[in-house]
């Protein structure tokens, strides 16, 4: 079993595609979707949680961007810079996912890559403003 | 409970420590300590008990004298990378203050504010060697004909630049919750709606005022552990209150204490001192600070014994209750119950987030024994203590 957390955007005309009934039908793939929205200038943004076997994921994607789909995988996208970070917690209280976690009793913050689901409630919460996006932020506003 | 009679004086201890005998330990190690061996014994075995604390603490500034130009200026309006200082000093002396936002912040009318930039920022880029951007402007005198300066300064280009943060190092602090129907954005970080998260802010049994209680080992003169360099106490902080109430243990249930500390800003570390960025609240500096306490007597092995579930604070409403200026407690909760990471409310499990960080206190307790161990730094005696209560 395969799954990762990706951060899909479509251009204006696309965004009408049955994609996420395409992927379960001819990928035999599961999904879970995390965030989906349409932004003004039209474009389509959706973070996904995909499944299956690896193969079919990589058709999968392979499907989605041939369809003109940017796909990203969010891991890679929500960064935490350590030197920055206090080790506070404060994060941990507008964390949906656990992916920013405290390991007791060390009282240590740690961050989950795998687990991040890319919200960004982090980047804003963050007094010592140790958590960054590293893609193009003018897409979300 | 009596005063117990002092059996072991601050200038043995530090005799101990030019001697290389002296026996540190960290208060949470000391909690163990007193726990397996008792106050008396561990009073006779324990010389000091070294505590920390790392948070943002606001009431936090900087003296800054940025030295005379040619020609010299007697400063109107001085900003530092755009943070407005306080002037009102003599000519080339300004008070930078820890919340000062930068000009053209947007403040909180892009609610909530991010607060990106701030004096805490402007501190933390000169600990942290960075070059800053200085202007002043003046109306100009005839001794101080100039009427602007612009300059890029670093720490090392300062004559002078001291810390001297007015209150510091609460003892003891609320956990905030919001009984309100929306997100709020605090002081004591982001609360959730219908008590969804409960924040609370000190280090518990690290923490320096929560190992003194009565304040009987500090005060004026007393050197100390401040933003990675060695600074001092040098009074109550503003809002000292020793006459908050106290459980039978003597530890304060509400906040109570405060210290009003002093250094200087070149010997500091920009781990140990750094700005902060409250979301919807404004900027901040997180200080470190850690208190070395002489175990003088067995009155105060007992006192540094405290442990997490000992230390009690209240729970109060953020949301409708505290912006009303009320502060009426809705339960009481321990800080080995905050630290688990669920306190139970009304019935309920709520996650308990910290926004002090228990991480960067130990390290700053354990920075500091490091250094009375290998004689990098004697205690001193406190020339006129802080204000306290009978216990």
């Amino acid at each position: 079993m395969y799954s990762k957390i990706l951060a899909l955007r479509f251009p204006e005309e696309i965004v009408d595609e049955p994609i996420t009934v395409n992927l379960v039908r001819n990928f035999d793939l599961s999904f879970s979707i995390l965030k989906a929205t349409i932004y003004p200038r039209k474009e389509g943004f959706m973070v996904l949680e995909l499944s299956g076997e690896k193969s079919a994921f990589q058709k999968g994607v392979r499907y989605l961007k041939d369809l003109g789909v940017k796909v990203e995988s969010i891991g890679q996208d929500i960064r935490r810079d350590d030197e920055k970070c206090f080790q506070c917690g404060a994060c941990t209280a507008v964390c949906p996912t656990g992916a920013l976690h405290i390991k007791r009793p060390e009282m240590e913050v740690l961050f989950d890559k795998d687990r991040c689901v890319a919200c960004e409630l982090c980047v804003s919460a963050c007094m010592a403003r140790a958590m960054s996006v590293t893609f193009d932020k003018t897409l979300l506003s | 409970m009596a005063q117990k009679k002092t059996f072991k004086t601050i200038q043995e201890i530090n005799q101990k420590i030019r001697q290389g005998k002296v026996v540190v330990v960290t208060a949470d190690e000391m909690a163990d300590i007193v726990r397996k061996k008792g106050p008396e014994k561990a009073a006779r075995e324990i010389d000091v008990v070294t505590t920390g604390t790392f948070a943002p603490m606001c009431s936090s500034g900087a003296f800054i004298n940025f030295g005379h130009s040619k020609p010299p200026i007697k400063a109107l309006r001085v900003w530092l990378n755009g943070v407005q200082a306080y002037a009102g000093l003599a000519a080339v002396d300004v008070y930078l203050g820890a919340t000062e936002a930068v000009k053209d912040d947007p403040l909180n009318k892009i609610y909530p504010g991010q607060f990106k930039y701030g004096g805490g920022h402007v501190i933390h880029d000169l600990v942290a060697g960075k070059k800053i951007t200085l202007k002043a402007t003046a109306y100009g005198t005839d001794c101080y004909p100039n009427q602007l300066v612009e300059k890029r300064v670093t720490l090392a280009d300062l004559p002078s630049a001291m810390l001297l943060n007015p209150r510091n190092a609460y003892q003891n602090y609320n956990c905030a919750v919001n009984l309100g129907k929306k997100t709020i954005y605090t002081y004591m970080g982001v609360l959730k709606p219908n008590a969804g998260n409960a924040n609370y802010a000190t280090s518990g049994q690290l923490s320096p005022l929560l190992n003194d209680p009565f304040y009987l080992t500090m005060g004026l003169g007393t050197r100390i552990f401040l933003g990675g360099a060695q600074g001092y106490i040098i009074g109550p902080g503003t809002q000292h209150n020793p006459k908050a109430k106290r459980g039978k243990n003597g530890l304060p249930l509400t906040p109570a204490g405060t210290l009003m500390v002093m250094g200087d800003l070149k010997g500091m570390k920009p781990e140990w001192i750094a700005g902060a960025s409250l979301l919807g609240y404004g900027c901040s500096l997180a200080v470190g600070i850690g208190v070395p306490i002489p175990i003088i007597n067995e009155q105060m092995a007992r006192f540094t014994g405290v442990s997490d579930e000992d230390i009690v604070t209240q729970i109060i409403d953020y949301g409708n209750d505290y912006p009303r200026g009320e502060t009426k407690s809705l339960g009481q909760v321990n800080y080995a119950e905050l630290k688990s990471g669920t306190i139970r409310f009304r019935g309920e499990d709520v996650p308990a987030v910290p926004m002090s960080s228990y991480v960067k206190a130990l390290k700053i307790a354990r920075i500091l024994k490091g250094w009375i161990e290998k004689g990098d730094f004697f205690l001193t005696e406190p020339q006129v203590m802080l204000p306290t209560v009978p216990f």
